[in-house]
């Protein structure tokens, strides 16, 4: 099996080619490339990575946890000297995750375009789009140094501005597609950096290297050498997570990202692409280990993000927006587990919200379908009635958001919650402190996703006549999929169900191979513990008494916040608008988002475009370069002038010059 | 005043050289700009000639012919771009042909 690994990337790469050939075949007639041909092709490329990539896991699970791992090299893409960076793939435990995830929500997805794009003069582009999404995203996953993993990863960003862009006539689509890759060359800058000093140390050590089981031996190997890079490395490619992963302070580009077609929204910016951050650290979490303060500031940036985007999340009008925030703080969640070590439970986190971000993303979707583009929730209300299979799987992946027992995302997001309040860090108060606030942050997720739910699904009917006209259920073609992920929303979350509740955690131990042994539910012999002390019990014997009341307490804000936006939404509609108008000053500084588009706006767009403009444009280029070019014309054009004086035409003159330069000759030879 | 000596002919030679050169430098009209220069080449013949006569090598006469040849040659088709520069522009005064400078 391990020979066919390069069919999971290649497959939708062939699929981009064909779909991608096609739409410019078309490019100039009237209608596109015919729709079956496309969703054909577009569909089976994921669909074909999506099965061998089951036919490995079943392989793998076969295999002893020691030996749980595919390599594929196709060929040396880099031989310089010492250093040779091939284009090999490499699939583990963790890669694995990462692969069923990509592969199967992604074909669910595929599938669902397949409704949602239907009549889209631009269908086979996006076709082709989103199959070189997927190509760039499985070769980001399986990459096994860290240069193919940038290739994946600047792939991703890539087809990420090409899909938010897709409507490229409205020029704020155009925008918010610049947007998001500007801020992201932001991070790849940091993280290109980050390579680097991690190559120059590898070369230290006289093995330079950049594959990534090799530089783990070799981080083992010199744990003093590479303890003393560890944490630039780290917060360098922290950087860079934070511009793919949307963290502060790079989150900016992710709401406005949502410009894009709707499926656009559920694969890229809530399942993977917006993933890759925290699968990167994962990847290296051999060299996380060595940097305690580096990690500590990814969990302090992860529970800010998480509280910060939930509260934005409050005050948005736009379904899709609010979900965007979400996104944002659930990934704020997820750099948390990863930041205090529990690389396990930010993996799980991942994997489950893949599941109901993209069914709640994709219920958004089918909304704004059978609303003809309408996404102001203000102008919804009571769509259940109509959108059935939509409003229950919008419901289920909701209550599993909201952290309801026993959907997918009670299991994860309390399992990092558990793990954030468990695991001790330097200074010994923050745990506690990242906990309380990633606790709020759990309340008021529940708030604001009900609150999306009420205004959209329930309560009173705001929908405009016109709209209502033509409101309907969306075709199976779109509901199949929104129950197959809210089967996953429910479902997910058995395979980490927690010790304390008589579940076998699979997944942790699943996974526990890859992260060394090292996860905050076992510690022990880490370098992490020579650190920060000792790992208090934390082991296997830890205190249930403690985690069943930090569970209790966690379902117990959930239930809260559901109640609260039953309360405001439902029972009694009136109540908000009279809130916000008490709040007035602080709501509007809220619904402006902070005005953080506005302080980047004037702190750094401006002066730098101000920089381009008077010191690069008009200083650099057209004084000194263009200075440069214009001169050599202007020397020859004096030169000319000057010489040109001695042509006047007339013959006796250059006989003159002639019998001149003859007497001179002769007079030099003669003398 | 002694015999007639090689010093005679090339005196001769210079005087009717430097007469072309004049002539080429100060008269306008072309037909006698061109005669100018036929003196010129008779002129160096001439010393070809006189220097062939008094160091007894053929060498100089053998160039004088070829120096003719080419005259001729020059002659011809110098006459004949006369007679087109006439026929274009009505004239054949150097200081009106000067379309070049413009």
């Amino acid at each position: 099996m391990e020979r066919y690994l390069w069919i999971i990337p290649f497959a939708p790469l062939l699929g981009a080619i064909v779909n991608g050939k096609l739409a410019a075949l078309y490019a100039r007639r009237e209608k596109g490339p015919p729709e079956w041909v496309v969703s054909l092709v577009g569909c089976a490329a994921p669909i074909l990575s999506f099965l061998v990539a089951a036919a490995l896991f079943v392989q793998m699970r076969a295999a002893p946890a020691s030996e749980r791992l595919f390599t594929q090299t196709l060929y040396t893409w880099i031989a310089a000297g010492p250093v040779q960076v091939d284009f090999a793939f490499m699939v583990d435990a963790l890669a694995m995750v990462m692969v069923l995830v990509v592969t199967g929500v992604g074909s669910i997805i595929h599938v669902y375009s397949v409704g949602y794009m239907h009549g889209d003069r631009g269908y086979a582009r996006y076709f082709a789009y989103l199959n070189l999404f997927m190509f760039s995203m499985l070769t980001l996953v399986m990459a096994k140094n860290l240069p193919l993993l940038f290739v994946g990863w600047e792939g991703v960003g890539l087809c990420s501005y090409l899909l938010i862009g897709f409507w490229y006539r409205d020029i704020a689509n155009a925008a918010a597609g610049k947007k998001a890759f500007i801020v992201n060359r932001v991070g790849d800058f940091a993280f290109l950096l980050g390579m680097f000093l991690i190559f120059v140390t590898t070369q230290r050590v006289g093995h330079p290297t950049l594959d990534v089981p090799a530089l783990r031996a070799l981080v083992g190997e010199h744990p003093q050498v590479f303890g003393g890079i560890a944490t630039a490395a780290c917060l360098l490619l922290f950087v860079g997570a934070t511009g793919k992963s949307a963290q502060i302070p790079l989150y900016v580009w992710l709401p406005d990202a949502m410009a894009g077609p709707t499926p656009v929204s559920a694969l890229i910016h809530a399942a993977t692409m917006v993933t890759a951050g925290v699968y990167m650290i994962a990847r290296m979490s051999f060299l996380y280990d060595l940097a305690p303060a580096a990690m500590a500031v990814v969990a302090t940036i992860g529970a800010a993000t998480a509280i910060f985007a939930a509260s934005i999340g409050f005050a948005q009008r736009d379904i899709k927006r609010v979900l965007a925030y979400s996104t944002v703080s659930q990934l704020g969640y997820m750099f948390m587990a990863v930041g205090v070590g529990a690389y396990g439970a930010g993996i799980f986190h991942l994997m489950t919200h893949a599941f109901f971000k993209a069914c709640l993303f994709l219920g958004s979707g089918s909304v704004i379908h059978a609303m003809s583009g309408e996404q102001d929730m203000f102008r919804m209300g009571g769509l259940a009635k109509t959108m059935k299979v939509t409003a229950a799987t919008f419901l289920i992946a909701s209550l599993a958001i909201a952290g309801v027992p026993p959907l997918a995302g009670f299991v994860s997001k309390d399992e990092i919650l558990w793990m954030t309040f468990s695991t001790p860090l330097q200074p010994p108060w923050l745990p506690y402190l990242l906990w309380a606030v990633a606790f709020v942050a759990a309340g008021m997720t529940a708030f604001y996703v009900f609150r999306a739910v009420f205004l959209t699904f329930y309560g009173e009917d705001r929908v405009s006549a016109e709209a209502k006209h033509h409101l309907h259920e969306s075709p199976a073609m779109m509901t199949v999929p929104l129950v197959l992920l809210a089967a996953g929303s429910v479902l997910a979350g058995f395979l980490g169900w927690p010790a304390a509740l008589r579940g076998g955690n699979w997944f942790h131990n699943w996974l526990a191979p890859v992260f060394g042994g090292h996860d905050a539910g076992h510690g022990g012999e880490h370098a992490l513990a020579d650190v920060v002390g000792p790992v208090a019990a934390s082991a296997g014997g830890h205190d249930a008494t403690v985690e069943y009341a930090l569970m209790a307490l966690s379902v117990a804000i959930g239930l809260a916040g559901i109640f609260m936006a039953y309360r405001l939404y439902i029972k009694n509609p009136a109540l908000p608008a009279r809130i916000t108008a008490r709040l007035g000053r602080f709501y509007r500084m809220v619904f402006n988002k902070y005005y953080v588009d506005e302080i980047y706006e004037h702190t750094i767009v401006r002066p730098g475009y101000g920089l381009s403009d008077k010191v690069m444009f008009r200083f650099v280029d057209m004084g000194i370069i263009e200075g440069i070019v214009n001169g050599l014309g202007i020397t020859a054009r004096l030169v000319g002038a000057t010489v040109r004086l001695f042509q006047s035409g007339v013959i006796r003159t250059y006989a003159f010059f002639l019998l001149l330069g003859f007497v001179l000759i002769v007079w030099r030879m003669v003398r | 005043m002694g015999p007639v000596g090689m010093h005679h002919y090339l005196a001769l030679s210079a005087i009717l050289f430097f007469l072309g050169v004049f002539g080429v430098l100060f008269r306008r009209n072309l037909i006698v700009i061109f005669m100018s220069i036929e003196l010129m080449l008779n002129a160096a013949n001439l010393t070809f000639v006189t220097f062939a006569r008094y160091t007894g090598n053929m060498d100089g006469h053998v160039i004088a012919f070829f120096v003719m040849a080419l005259a001729a040659a020059e002659a011809g088709i110098g006459l004949a771009i006369l007679v087109m520069v006439f026929r274009n522009r009505a004239t054949v005064q150097a200081d009106d042909l000067v379309m070049m400078r413009d």
